[in-house]
């Protein structure tokens, strides 16, 4: 097992390095800076902004320096908030987006789940239709049509909750961004664990649990679900991921912090350097994701670890 | 004389699966609404009756009406603010007929260049000024321009229909190109990456791992922020990002289908491999992609609204659902009509391709159900 994590961790290395060697480059050739942006600034104040961010010097160079600061865990300064430091930046900006995504994700994944099985049990009932139903509506409805009739309705209409707005994290605030979030995810989760619960309960050992006598609650809960929780688990990594960078869409309309939005204006403004970070800790989010997910398969399938 | 029975026709996998799909009512009606939404989209914007980038200045933000505007309230307040830029003012007025007569005064007197004010406004068409009897009168008449506005208008009094139809034609487009990128480009390199094998089969899916691993959406942010907001470039960069599932779904059938035997009788009969790829693996992979690309094409649509949505996509006057939604979620407290036509077109075309989807996995691929 921890042979197994160990070369997972190695294999992320040269993947993490690529990554950032792709978005360094491809942002590079892109036309811009973050200092020609705004008009009438004195050439000269160009040119030294240029040096004090060293971007005057060859790009191979500067590209060598961003490596070896970055090995450092150094992510550079921010070019358009002149008082901040990326890490500074994500240290209030990545806890915000984090919440809100695992609150997502976890809600997601319960809700999801008892739904699918709820489905699967009731299978071509009208309970069923009506879960398949809301699953289909739920995942082809897209967050941005969903967000501004959330505000319309519970903001607007009933003023039960702000319209946007962080609130320095108070519940309030909270709900819209994660239901929305919460939303697509939860219609997938509760597809996939209507299937695989479906195909589980027409399993052979099922069938002797049901014959020895065993309690439905049982049966459902301790035999079907740990081969049904299966695909749920492989869709929970690249969910986690999406979580994260899907926040762009909800953090814009919500007017919350996180690094999303961040990253969407430091792409506008050039600045490099909040662009670069964004993709490595989300780079690095992802890749530890999809490590959780192994782990997680090879502990709910015994089969997995012998390969 | 022997008689044979005549033998029954064969029946291809595509025959039977076309039988299938047109078995499956929610498909078909899909199918049928699709077809029908991208006729209304290709060539709506010819017949409707307004075009979508002429700026109505008196109708801005008007609400859908089946109706021609502009109704019998509207024409009073109008009258007097046109009086007013052309300095006159309206004693009394009457329609008829869509007919106005109005009596003008003004205390220097009209002056009958003051009908191109009348004109000039969106209501009123064909001004003409008589004098009066008495020096400081003028009579008015004027047609009343009859306007439809079947979705209401925009913020900038764009009429809504025809912005719709247009900005479906891009959102369809964009889908539809950008699926087929991303199944070319996953398509060539799924089948060559399976069919190859061994090592370079390894390396091949090793880069696919790698790109799986970047966040995406923020890899096509910084492609289209990077590169110009350009309407080629848009699907190039999400159809791009997008070949890696097909890449691997590709792959997986080629591995799966190089050891059936039709194969191995094409190896042994001695058939290139660029032959055995060509006639016997390409058209056997045909069924997956298919599917997938159906569930593909929903979400580049979904993916141009959202980069539209954020200001990246299309670019005014063009526009597609994503800019209209947007356009609409800030206008949503007093024009709901705004976010609710765009949306009701998105959303109704995302569900029919994903009915088609499923009903097309149903069809070609039986062992599912």
């Amino acid at each position: 097992m921890t042979r197994f994590i160990l070369r997972r961790l190695l294999t992320a290395i040269p993947t993490l390095f690529l990554i950032v060697t792709i978005s360094f480059f491809l942002m590079r050739v892109a036309p811009g800076g973050p200092f020609n942006q705004e008009k009438g600034l004195n050439p000269a104040v160009i040119e030294n902004l240029n040096r004090v961010y060293q971007l005057d010097q060859p790009l191979w160079s500067q590209y060598l320096h961003y490596l070896s600061n970055l090995l450092h865990g150094d992510l550079g300064p921010s070019y358009t908030r002149p008082d901040f430091t990326v890490t500074e930046m994500f240290a209030t900006a990545l806890p915000i987006s984090i919440q809100i995504g695992t609150l997502a994700l976890l809600l997601a994944l319960t809700i999801g789940s008892v739904l699918g099985i709820i489905a699967a049990l009731n299978q071509n009932r009208g309970l069923d239709y009506l879960v398949v139903a809301t699953a289909t509506a739920g995942s082809t409805i897209p967050t941005f049509v969903i967000a501004p009739l959330y505000q319309l309705t519970f903001a607007l209409s009933l003023s039960l909750v702000p319209v946007a707005g962080w609130g320095g994290g108070a519940l309030v605030n909270k709900i819209g961004p994660v239901l929305t979030l919460m939303l697509p995810q939860l219609a997938v989760v509760a597809r996939l664990m209507r299937g695989a619960m479906i195909e589980a309960l027409r399993a052979h050992h099922i069938r002797t649990c049901r014959a020895m006598g065993l309690s439905e609650v049982s049966v459902v809960c301790r035999h079907a679900l740990r081969s049904a929780v299966m695909p749920v688990i492989s869709y929970a990594g690249p969910a986690a991921a999406s979580l994260l960078t899907g926040s762009v869409i909800v953090e814009t309309i919500f007017g919350i912090p996180g690094i999303g939005r961040y990253f969407v204006e430091a792409a506008l403004a050039r600045d490099y350097t909040v662009v670069m970070g964004t993709v490595v800790v989300l780079a690095a989010f992802t890749i530890l994701f999809n490590l959780i997910v192994d782990l997680l398969y090879a502990i709910v399938d015994p089969r997995v670890r012998h390969d | 004389m022997t008689e044979t029975a005549p033998l029954a026709p064969g029946r291809s996998l595509w025959s039977d699966a076309w039988a299938r799909l047109r078995a499956n009512r929610a498909a078909s009606l899909s199918a049928l609404y699709l077809l029908l939404m991208a006729l209304c989209c290709g060539i709506g914007p010819f017949v409707v009756p307004n075009d979508y980038t002429t700026i109505h200045q008196s109708y801005t933000k008007v609400p859908p009406r089946l109706s021609a505007y502009p109704t019998p309230e509207m024409i009073g307040p109008a009258l007097d603010q046109v009086a007013k830029r052309a300095r006159v003012e309206i004693r009394d007025w009457h329609e008829t007929g869509g007919e106005i007569t109005a009596t003008l005064t003004a205390p220097r007197g009209v002056d009958d260049r003051a009908a191109r004010y009348f004109d000039r406004s969106d209501l009123f068409d064909g001004a003409t000024i008589t004098p009066g009897a008495e020096v400081t009168t003028a009579t008015l008449t004027a047609r009343v321009e009859r306007k439809w506005f079947l979705f209401g208008t925009d913020a900038n009094g764009r009429d809504l229909l025809a912005r719709t139809l247009v900005a479906g034609r891009v959102s369809l487009a964009i889908g539809l190109m950008a699926g087929l990128v991303a199944v070319v480009i996953g398509v060539l390199y799924g089948a060559t990456s399976g069919f190859i094998g061994g090592k370079v089969d390894e390396a091949m899916m090793r880069v696919v791992d790698i790109l799986y691993s970047l966040p995406f959406i923020f890899f096509v942010i910084m492609l289209v922020v990077f590169f110009g907001r350009n309407f080629l470039l848009t699907f190039l960069a999400v159809g791009a990002v997008m070949w890696l599932d097909m890449a691997r779904i590709v792959r997986g059938q080629t591995l799966a289908l190089k050891r059936l035997e039709f194969v191995q009788a094409a190896e042994a009969l001695g058939v290139s491999r660029a032959g055995i790829l060509r006639r016997h693996i390409l058209p056997n992979l045909l069924g997956p992609v298919i599917i997938y690309m159906t569930l593909l094409v929903p979400t580049v649509i979904i993916m141009e609204s959202f980069l539209s949505y954020l200001g990246l996509g299309v670019q005014e006057p063009m526009s597609s659902w994503g800019v209209l939604i947007s356009q609409g979620a800030k206008n949503i407290p007093h024009a709901n009509w705004l976010l609710a036509f765009p949306a009701l077109f998105l959303i109704s075309t995302l569900f029919a391709l994903n009915f088609i989807g499923d009903g097309l996995r149903d069809a070609l691929d039986p062992r599912d159900r």
